[in-house]
């Protein structure tokens, strides 16, 4: 009973770790699509945030460093997408799949340009400073709760980030012109809510999320550099949001259930089944795919529709 | 004074070809920047990467086998990509078509009629490739299932059930990975180097799609969808059809070309298989404005730019993914610059006012 008890509690542990990530990247994606636009530049942002994250923290020791300097390039690639999408009002799909399309290639190139010489310029395989757990007294002995509190202090970030960003989108003004622009633009617009402004902002703000979930990566859950650390978690973020009806706290949910699949995956694996590898690292994809039917099923079904009225749509003034 | 955009009466053609080529040449200088921030000097790299690519009949050859999987990917996204849904599954439909035909090459050329072992690979691939991409179609078409996701995470799935069967299920004793080489009866022939018939396949097709677009009326059915799916549906088009039939289409040519890596490259499974041309297929359509005959050409540019990297590591041991930053930064202007195909810009100054009237 008690052994049981000890193994569920690493289990969460483990879930929470994995779901860091997730929970930065989808809470930032849900408040870019409520004000209307479609972000598929995740994954392009994370990596580019981890990789950026990892390096800055290797040569300066300091990982906040790493994270901040991820944070930057999370938002110069958003506000890039912000541009071709709000200003230049390119096809949303088209123009988050160009940048992580980018960002996979840059990341790449990054991770084989800025490491150490003595390593032909390559940081995989570096060790660098991180982020390690940090077991609260006490709180941490307790079975199962205690595996909130032997976190990295990102993932305790979120205790914090996670209740704000759920006040801020639902009790707040600037919430609720966030949502009014993300519903209706030309109502917001006719409000005296600037449209332009509230997007670039939203956007910029969810790469900001991005490139710190990929620092998440680099700097504690991996930690290290290795190409293609996400293994699609930019995606997954982005189903995350759909399951989630746009709400951030279900996104956490969300991203739980997702830790949690990778958690039993680490200790079937460690377990030494005969399940292979392969067919348990396929999980969280068809998971991903799972979750998206039976949403989407039941949004049928009830007639409800989670997503902001106006999301992957440009708005222009002029042919009103 | 303030910047107002204003819709043409027709898609500017001048703009149409201008955009992509300015857009290359923008992704060139960013690229250069980037290379020179980096300590390596953008001038000697570029002419490196040219030489690589198409300095010698080697380089030549070489780019046309890394065309070969871009060009049938790219026309095959850009079937999906026409009418609007996002198919960015090309890398698993690709992958899981090489499965299927080495499947074939392996395990069933035994009791078969030496002659047939070849063309039944293809078709294992080919029908592979379209029924994995079938998947999310139908979960688009009946269920409204959002298709990036889908298609994306298919890859995933994909990838690692090769990965399986090469590295432990079909893995040739004695190797650290790889199946055994295929019988010769399952051998695609190689035309130029190492350019096998994929080649001839793919301007086949190309020339088939072009033809298909513009003269049928089903090429227009999908062209509408893409449009206006309101108005497509008020001419009666079939939509949810359409979907399942243009994405196993899609999924064919990925599938297709899976099987001509693995008949005419490799000639066995091996790591290798999953490079990525099924996300660079993506630039491609759209740089070629999904037009079929143009991807031919923005395929062999795109290859060019892989070769030209593979060389550049070699020789100047430059990451190879020199080639995959220039590949993806150039889709980023060019979107920027879309806009000018179907808006002029107009600067519109505030209206002078009337000056009041002076009385003396």
């Amino acid at each position: 009973m008690i052994e049981a008890l000890l193994l569920l509690t690493q289990i969460l542990t483990i879930t929470l770790r994995a779901g860091t990530s997730l929970i930065y990247a989808a809470v930032g994606e849900i408040y870019t699509e409520r004000s209307g636009i479609l972000n598929l530049g995740l994954e392009g942002m994370m990596l580019t945030g981890a990789v950026t994250a990892f390096a800055t923290a290797f040569y300066t020791g300091s990982p906040w460093l790493g994270v901040l300097v991820a944070m930057g390039i999370g938002m110069i690639m958003a506000a890039i997408h912000a541009f071709l999408t709000v200003t230049m009002r390119a096809n949303q799909v088209v123009s988050g799949l160009s940048i992580t399309l980018f960002g996979t290639g840059l990341a790449s190139f990054l991770g084989e340009r800025l490491g150490p010489a003595s390593n032909n310029g390559n940081l995989v395989g570096m060790v660098g400073p991180r982020f390690g757990p940090l077991e609260i007294p006490v709180l941490s002995q307790v079975p199962l709760v205690g595996a909130l509190f032997k976190q990295d202090i990102l993932t305790y970030l979120l205790y914090a980030l996670v209740p704000l960003a759920v006040y801020y989108l639902y009790k707040t003004r600037n919430g609720l012109n966030l949502r009014a622009v993300g519903e209706d633009p030309q109502t917001a617009d006719a409000m005296g809510i600037d449209v332009t402004r509230t997007r670039y902002l939203y956007t910029i703000l969810g790469g900001m999320l991005a490139g710190f979930g990929g620092a998440h990566l680099s700097l504690a859950y991996a930690p290290g550099w290795t190409e293609n650390i996400t293994g699609g978690r930019g995606w997954i973020a982005i189903a995350l949001v759909i399951f989630a009806m746009w709400d951030p706290a279900r996104a956490v949910l969300g991203a739980i259930l997702f830790g949690g699949i990778n958690a039993v995956q680490f200790r079937l694996q460690a377990s030494g089944t005969t399940i292979p590898a392969a067919y348990l690292n396929m999980l969280p994809y068809l998971m991903t795919i799972l979750v998206l039917v039976i949403m989407t099923w039941w949004e049928n079904l009830s007639h409800r529709i989670g997503a902001p009225a106006a999301l992957g749509k440009a708005y222009m003034r002029e042919e009103k | 004074m303030r910047i107002v955009f204003e819709k043409r009466e027709s898609v500017s053609r001048r703009a149409t070809v201008l955009v992509p080529v300015v857009s290359f040449v923008v992704s060139l200088i960013f690229g250069a920047i980037l290379l020179a921030v980096s300590g390596a000097n953008p001038f000697v790299t570029y002419a490196a990467m040219v030489k690589g690519a198409v300095g010698s009949w080697y380089g030549i050859t070489e780019t046309l086998v890394k065309a070969i999987p871009l060009m049938l990917t790219g026309l095959a996204v850009s079937i999906a990509f026409r009418m609007r849904f996002w198919n960015i599954g090309a890398e698993g439909q690709l992958t899981l078509g090489g499965v299927a035909a080495a499947g074939v090459a392996l395990y069933w050329s035994q009791g078969l009629p030496g002659w047939t072992v070849l063309p039944l690979a293809i078709l294992a691939g080919i029908v592979a490739g379209a029924l994995w991409a079938g998947i999310p179609a139908v979960l688009k078409a009946y269920l409204k299932v959002d298709e990036t996701l889908t298609t994306l995470m298919l890859n995933y799935v994909a990838i690692l059930y090769s990965e399986h069967l090469y590295y432990i299920a079909w893995r040739a004793p004695g190797y650290n990975s790889g199946t055994a080489k295929f019988p010769e009866t399952a051998w695609l022939p190689q035309i130029a180097g190492r350019a096998n018939v994929g080649l001839i396949f793919a301007i086949i097709l190309a020339i088939l799609l072009w033809l298909v677009f513009k003269y049928t009326r089903w090429g227009f059915e999908l062209k509408i969808i893409g449009e206006n799916q309101t108005a497509a549906r008020y001419l009666g088009i079939n939509i949810a059809r359409n979907i399942v039939l243009a994405l196993l289409l899609s999924g064919a040519l990925s599938g297709l070309a899976g099987a001509c890596e693995v008949l005419g490259l490799s000639r066995r499974l091996q790591q290798g298989l999953s490079v990525g041309y099924g996300y660079t297929a993506i630039i491609v359509a759209w740089m070629a404005q999904l037009n079929p005959i143009v991807i031919l050409f923005v395929a062999i540019l795109m290859a060019a730019l892989l070769v030209g990297g593979d060389q550049i590591q070699m020789k100047m041991r430059l990451p190879a993914s020199v080639g995959l930053v220039l590949q993806g930064m150039i889709l980023i202007p060019m979107l920027a610059g879309t806009i000018f195909t179907e808006y002029r810009i107009r600067i519109v100054r505030p209206e002078k006012h009337a000056q009041p009237e002076v009385t003396s």
